[in-house]
């Protein structure tokens, strides 16, 4: 199924888990997408694959990237009209703590979407929200 | 030590897979080159890695990090003493999307070295730097201490 098949899909059941489908990097990375009240939370499982730092060891600063990259991308799939995959145009990752080997979630928010570019925030943590481990901002060229 | 001394040091030591992060020896991560303040590193391309199924291009996440690793690298490459570093921020342009089944290279260059804090900028490209694939700008943290600084002195002095 092309990613304009599975976006539809996702969106005529409500159901965005489906997105990792056309989504190879989420499958490889083990990310799942989990929707409540129209708001997306991407889930990264805990693997040693993952480790940046093997001494700490800490979480790659690319998966953490990644991982707030896809909250971004899937967030605006679910809120845009059209049904193709946003494209990033840039980033910015602040890195605030130090991320452990273990189950790490993220969540975007979209500032402002115009016709053809989003500005959207994002946020990353793993025991509580309100300490998060790095933050995106970006722009997106909507699907 | 010389360059050339401490640039066999770093190689001998990075690019055994053991000392590598294990993120990137799972892309697949390879050191091409490293000069002082400088490295260059690629991973190979790899359709699970894609962003988008239908299209097979690499996702934003890879490019992430490869980046960080270029970033990463170019800094322990700009200091004189073996250091613990960490990224603070990462600001990157897609220029243009990865061209599916090929590999992608980041060089970065550390170019200002301060007591605390490490400033770099990287290109990802395939074969040809003058047509990039992500431009980016980084900072990162000395977290070990004194070695930024001893650095940064010897270059004041």
């Amino acid at each position: 199924m092309s990613i304009v098949e599975l976006i539809r899909l996702a969106k005529a059941n409500n159901d965005f888990g489906v997105l990792s489908a056309g989504i190879p990097y989420m499958k490889t990375l083990n990310i799942e997408v989990h929707e409540a009240d129209g708001i997306l939370t991407v889930e990264l499982q805990a693997d040693r694959i993952h480790t940046g730092n093997p001494w700490l060891p800490a979480l790659h600063g690319g998966v953490i990237g990644g991982l707030l990259e896809t909250a971004a991308i899937v967030q605006l799939a679910h809120d845009q009209d059209t049904d193709n995959l946003p494209k990033p145009i840039n980033v910015t990752v602040d890195y605030l703590r130090s991320g452990r080997i273990a189950t790490t979630w993220a969540r975007a928010q979209v500032t402002k979407q115009g016709r053809r570019v989003a500005n959207v925030q994002a946020s990353c943590w793993q025991e509580d929200p309100d300490k998060p481990i790095a933050s995106l901002f970006g722009h997106f060229l909507l699907g | 030590m010389t360059d050339h001394a401490l640039m066999q040091q770093i190689l001998a030591f990075r690019g055994k897979p053991e000392n590598q992060s294990p993120h990137g020896n799972f892309l697949g991560l390879e050191i091409i080159d490293i000069d002082r303040g400088k490295g260059v590193v690629r991973i190979p391309y790899r359709a699970e890695l894609a962003g988008n199924a239908t299209t097979g291009v690499l996702h934003g996440g890879v490019i992430t990090t490869v980046l960080d690793a270029a970033c990463g690298i170019s800094v322990i490459c700009a200091l004189e003493q073996r250091a613990t570093i960490a990224t603070l921020d990462l600001r990157i342009d897609y220029l243009k999307p990865a061209t599916p089944g090929q590999p992608v290279t980041a060089a970065g260059h550390c170019y200002k070295v301060t007591r605390n804090i490490c400033f770099v900028r990287a290109l990802a490209y395939h074969l040809d730097p003058e047509d990039p694939i992500a431009n980016c700008a980084a900072t990162f943290m000395i977290t070990s201490p004194q070695t930024g600084e001893a650095r940064a002195e010897r270059v004041s002095s």
